[in-house]
């Protein structure tokens, strides 16, 4: 079955999902006036669905390594090949240093990050003086080039569907 | 001979000018940390935010018989700011405020000292602050002053003054009841 499975497709768009809203958010809230009524929500929300991001990147790296990928089309060349796993590599290394920034801007001091109201996540480490200076350095330039690189990997999904006709994209769907 | 006797004269010229100008040299106790910089500012204009900046260092010189003759030169190093939050913290030292990168440290350097009596002086100075230098007024007092119990010589002063952030290039809009800043400061000297 040269199919991505269940669990994978729904992460997946799940994950897309939640990662480009984050980056809207994220962008928007850091333009907003003291006195917007979003200005104490939108980070809240946002720090909120970072902690729902980071377990739903636990359950993917999961299935990552406990299922099968599909294998690479018959028609997919060397380059493309090699250009979609660089990709898929690095947007795995840069998600991953997103979640531990943001996490680590939201617990510095020691200040646990709240979690939609219900509950709250401690303060697990506080690694470096100024954490939230270079957590938020981090952070910000790695958003930037994973949103890079995922417009590359979208691209590469279109040109796939609507240039080649091939099944590359459907195994997703 | 003549040597010995310049030497002498000399010295006797120094002693002499030193008790006339008897300004005394006082360093920030900055390695037991017995010094403050601290701020408020109104928060919405229900309540007052306080912080400090942490890291800081200067001198005072004080002349008791004639304090207008005192002067006074601090700098701050702008990314110790401390609001016991980090996050806003984080925004102070940003463009919306601080703008540490660019401006790492602000200075104050005293211009004129104005006694009015009582231990009470006006310190007026030029505060360099996000790359802005404007005058300000620091009304100060004298706390008190004499030997510590390890063989030194200290004075404390305290001192608040007021400004617009608005004035040093700090526009981000906090609200109408929060645009002015007021800074207390809490100085212990050590005699040099």
């Amino acid at each position: 079955m040269n199919q991505y499975h269940t669990p994978q497709k729904l992460l997946h768009w799940v994950s897309a999902i939640i990662i480009l809203s984050l980056f809207a958010l994220g962008v928007w809230m850091r333009t907003l006036d003291y006195y917007s009524s979003w200005y104490q929500t939108a980070p809240d929300i946002h720090k909120s669905f970072g902690i729902v991001l980071i377990l739903i990147f636990f359950a993917r790296l999961f299935f990552r390594l406990k299922l099968p990928s599909p294998t690479p089309l018959s028609n997919h060349k060397a380059w493309e090949i090699k250009i979609a796993h660089l990709t898929h590599f690095a947007m795995y290394l840069l998600l991953t240093s997103i979640l531990i920034s943001g996490f680590l801007i939201g617990t510095a001091d020691n200040r646990g990050i709240e979690v939609f109201g219900l509950f709250e996540v401690p303060a697990l480490f506080t690694p470096f003086a100024e954490q939230e200076e270079i957590a938020g350095a981090v952070h910000e330039w790695a958003a930037y080039i994973l949103i890079g690189l995922v417009t590359l990997h979208v691209a590469g999904a279109l040109k796939h569907h609507l240039i080649d006709k091939d099944q590359t994209l459907k195994r997703m769907l | 001979m003549k040597h010995t006797l310049k030497v002498i004269g000399a010295a006797l010229a120094l002693s002499l000018s030193s008790s006339v100008f008897s300004a005394e040299t006082y360093q920030i106790d900055k390695k037991g940390m017995h010094a403050f910089i601290e701020f408020k500012i109104k928060h919405l204009g229900y309540s007052w935010l306080k912080g400090r900046f942490n890291d800081f260092d200067g001198t005072i010189t004080y002349d008791e018989k004639s304090p207008n003759a005192s002067a006074v030169n601090v700098s701050i190093k702008t990314s110790s700011v401390d609001s016991n939050h980090a996050e806003r913290d984080q925004h102070l030292r940003g463009k919306d405020f601080l703008n540490v990168k660019k401006h790492p440290t602000a200075t104050f350097k005293s211009t004129n000292v104005t006694s009015k009596g009582k231990g009470k002086v006006d310190i007026t100075g030029d505060l360099s602050l996000n790359g802005v230098t404007k005058s300000v007024v620091i009304n100060a007092s004298e706390i008190g002053g004499g030997s510590d119990p390890w063989g030194g010589f200290r004075r404390g002063f305290e001192g608040t003054t007021e400004f617009k952030l608005k004035d040093f290039d700090i526009n981000f809009n906090l609200g109408p009841a929060s645009e002015t800043v007021l800074l207390e400061l809490y100085v212990e000297g050590i005699r040099q």
